[in-house]
């Protein structure tokens, strides 16, 4: 059992979770994951840790609801406990100092770009935060992100905090403003990683992303997180998560994470359930 | 032959034992059991039992014993049942078999003890898997599961890395001989292969939570949710005061064919389906969380028994068909006979002698067939099995929304990842002695599938026999 020490409402439907981890505190890097699994009858999901407090024994998760597993999570405070937390997973982020690095989040995954912006500044990087969110309301953890930044530019969809438009947007006038740019980190919706993936292309800058697919075990036995990249099959668990957004096969990505979308509807409304399991207990499979 | 054979038996009375017709094992009827999960061989009567075990002649030098992996008594244990003492036979199994109740259905007798038996070289050789079972599953259902003794403390302690069935072998043997046992397993529960892999209708999860338990009231420290190699790498463990490793992490990644259309919606590895399904019981999905596709058409490439194990499962999530491509032809299949015989039963369609060559998807990316080239039967090929052959202009489609890959796994990286002084081979595995489970690095032990690629449980069991021996001396003499 993993007690959750504090919890904070970041927006709406997105938290921030402490959890009692002590060895997985210990050992965390920027970069790495947990797979965590609510109870008896949950299923496992990963999740980047976003912070760790040795001292403290905890680790620091940030959940956006979206499916049934992160509905029941945010629904949990203080005090609760998850039944099985796993970690750490997948490779640390490479640190080192690389000069000027632009690290990109959008929405949630802003707070999964933060660790890895306090280790590159604190590895002597001049870092150029860019994060995005639909609108002011939606925006998480900007004065944290604004410590671990050189500069942090804000950009929301809808025009209600900073630059009205989208991350990309920001990072190519950053770039055609001459800036020299040696890395650029890029976590967030599909959709936006490949889009900043696309805007560095030309200009061949090296571009790294983290990716989020469906996992079962975590571990590197299921095969279940498998992505394309450089014409490859990678496994995002063990070889991951994070890769070269130039190489990576993001319309693939996109398609297989969508595999559940129908599972995922029947797993929030509970009422419509049976009808897989009630043909498997009658046997009429017609 | 003649002299190995016992004599203190009567030859009458031999001969009579050998001409006894075999027991019978009672099964859930197929038509039946593609319905549910249950377990389908309904086990030995008592009655059963001991008609079954009178047809052991009791040979002095047994080689049912030689053929056992994990040398069991088997004669001895026979003769418990046969006196009608059923709890002292599960606990004579127990003194060298951690695990008697998986053993008794998973392990492919029909290869090992039973190959060997001498009743069986002019008649159906003893069923010693039934008996094993039936042994084990008495003891457990009347309540009376003793928990072997263990030898005196020696004050030492070692770690297990991984609890699937060579690293609760090892965690059996060497808490027996007296030393402090933490189990590191990476899953939510222990068991491994047994608890994600191997079908709850071949082995019911609650039988091996049950010896998992009887490990761990022998002392077993059992930590789940703990990945050697990313929270402590193995010299780490050693530092912290354990004298000795054994790992064994199993399978790893699965092998996929590379062919075009692999990655979409749909097309799963074994291992992946079957965790799903087992481990996570997405067979009762959404009473449980995780979903798995219930395919209309499912078709299931390759032709072991995890083939078998996921064609099967298949079969109970309610499918139009499931088809099982194989590209050699029935005689070639490396799956168990009894697992082959049971699929048939249940209506697996096998398409023998065809490969896939690509998975088609529609425009959501999810698959809607795959197609197959037929193959023929050319020259031996290293193995001494006929290669097969393309004909070519042989293509055809077959409907599918689900295909399950497998075709074995390559091996699990983390522990290589992270102790570089622990010699693999160029497929990742770690290089353990066959007969010690020594690896290069002093004090640390290798068995089951991480070592071997992909074998089978009692393999994986005898790989931990061997290794807890050799531990054991180790941690008393020192010498690598």
């Amino acid at each position: 059992m993993y007690e959750i020490t504090e919890k904070r409402d970041l927006a709406h439907r997105v938290s921030l979770f402490k959890i009692k981890a002590p060895r997985i505190a210990k050992k965390r890097k920027a970069g790495q994951f947990i797979v965590l699994r609510l109870d008896e009858h949950g299923e496992r999901i990963p999740l980047t840790i976003v912070d760790s407090d040795n001292e403290a024994g905890t680790i620091t998760i940030v959940v956006q609801e979206v499916g049934r597993t992160s509905s029941l999570l945010c629904q949990k405070g203080k005090g609760d406990t998850i039944l099985d937390v796993v970690g750490p997973l997948g490779k640390p982020t490479h640190i080192e100092n690389f000069g000027t690095a632009v690290c990109v989040g959008g929405g949630i995954g802003t707070a999964v770009v933060l660790p890895i912006s306090v280790a590159l500044k604190g590895a002597g990087n001049e870092v150029l935060s860019i994060v995005g969110a639909r609108n002011k309301d939606l925006l998480i953890l900007e004065d944290e992100i604004t410590e671990a930044s050189t500069k942090l530019h804000v950009t929301t969809d809808d025009g209600s905090y900073g630059h009205h438009g989208f991350v990309t947007s920001v990072l190519e006038d950053l770039i055609k403003d001459g800036r020299k740019i040696d890395i650029v980190i890029a976590i967030g919706p599909v959709p936006m990683m490949k889009a900043v993936a696309e805007v560095t292309r030309p200009y061949g800058i090296k571009t790294l992303v983290s990716l989020n697919p469906i996992m079962v075990d975590g571990t590197g036995m299921c095969g279940a997180c498998r992505v394309t990249v450089g014409g490859k099959n990678q496994f995002v668990c063990v070889d991951g998560p994070e890769f070269d957004g130039h190489e990576v096969d993001f319309k693939e990505l996109v398609l297989r994470n969508r595999s559940y979308l129908k599972e995922e509807r029947i797993a929030i409304e509970e009422a419509t359930y049976h009808e897989g399991t009630k043909c498997y207990e009658r046997g009429d499979c017609s | 032959m003649k002299e190995e054979i016992v004599a203190d038996m009567d030859p009458k009375e031999m001969k009579a034992r050998m001409k006894m017709p075999r027991q019978p094992m009672g099964e859930q009827d197929a038509k039946e059991r593609v319905k549910n999960f249950y377990e389908v061989p309904l086990g030995y009567t008592p009655e059963q039992a001991i008609a079954e075990a009178k047809r052991c002649i009791q040979c002095k030098k047994p080689l049912c014993v030689a053929g056992c992996p994990v040398g069991i008594d088997i004669p001895w244990f026979i003769r418990l049942i046969e006196e009608g003492k059923f709890v002292e036979a599960a606990r004579k199994l127990k003194e060298t078999n951690a695990l008697p109740a998986v053993c008794g259905r998973v392990c492919p007798q029909e290869d090992q003890c039973e190959l060997v038996c001498i009743v069986g070289k002019k008649n159906e050789p003893v069923a010693i898997g039934r008996l094993e079972k039936f042994a084990a599953d008495y003891e457990r259902e009347h309540g009376e599961v003793s928990v072997p003794d263990a030898a005196k403390s020696t004050g030492k302690k070692i770690a297990v890395v991984g609890g699937g069935p060579a690293g609760l072998t090892v965690a059996g043997d060497m808490v027996k001989k007296g030393h402090s046992v933490t189990v590191f397993e990476a899953l939510h529960t222990p068991g491994g292969v047994l608890m994600y892999g191997i079908p709850e209708f071949r082995l019911p999860k609650k039988i091996v939570s049950a010896e998992v338990d009887c490990l761990a009231k022998m002392g077993v420290d059992f930590q789940c949710n703990s990945v050697v190699g990313k929270l402590d790498t193995i010299d780490e463990l050693i530092a912290d005061g354990y004298e000795a490793v054994f790992i064994g992490s199993g399978a790893g990644l699965p092998y996929f064919m590379n062919i075009p259309g692999e990655n979409l919606i749909g097309v799963y590895s074994a291992n992946e389906y079957l965790t799903r399904v087992n481990l996570m019981k997405a067979y009762q999905f959404p009473e449980y969380d995780t979903p798995v596709i219930r395919g209309r058409h499912v078709v299931v490439v390759g032709g072991g028994n995890t083939a078998m194990d996921a064609a099967r499962t298949a079969l109970r999530l309610c499918p139009k068909t499931v088809s099982l491509v194989y590209r050699r032809s029935r005689e070639e299949l490396p799956a168990r006979e009894e697992e082959v015989h049971h699929a048939e039963e249940e209506g697996l369609d096998f398409q023998l002698l065809r490969n896939p060559v690509r998975f088609i998807g529609d425009e959501d990316g999810r698959l809607i067939a795959v197609e197959c080239v037929k193959m023929e039967l050319g020259e031996p090929d290293d193995s001494g099995r006929r290669r097969p052959v393309v004909i070519e202009g042989s293509e055809y489609q077959l409907e599918c929304d689900v295909a399950i890959i497998s075709i074995g796994n390559g091996a699990n990286p983390l522990i290589p990842q992270t102790s570089p002084d622990i010699n693999v081979n160029k497929w990742g595995n770690i290089l353990g002695d066959p007969e010690t489970g020594r690896t290069s690095k002093k004090g640390v032990f290798a068995g089951g599938d991480i070592v071997r690629g992909g074998a089978t449980v009692i393999l994986a069991m005898g790989d931990g026999r061997k290794a807890a021996d050799s531990m054991d001396e180790y941690l008393k003499d020192g010498k690598w």
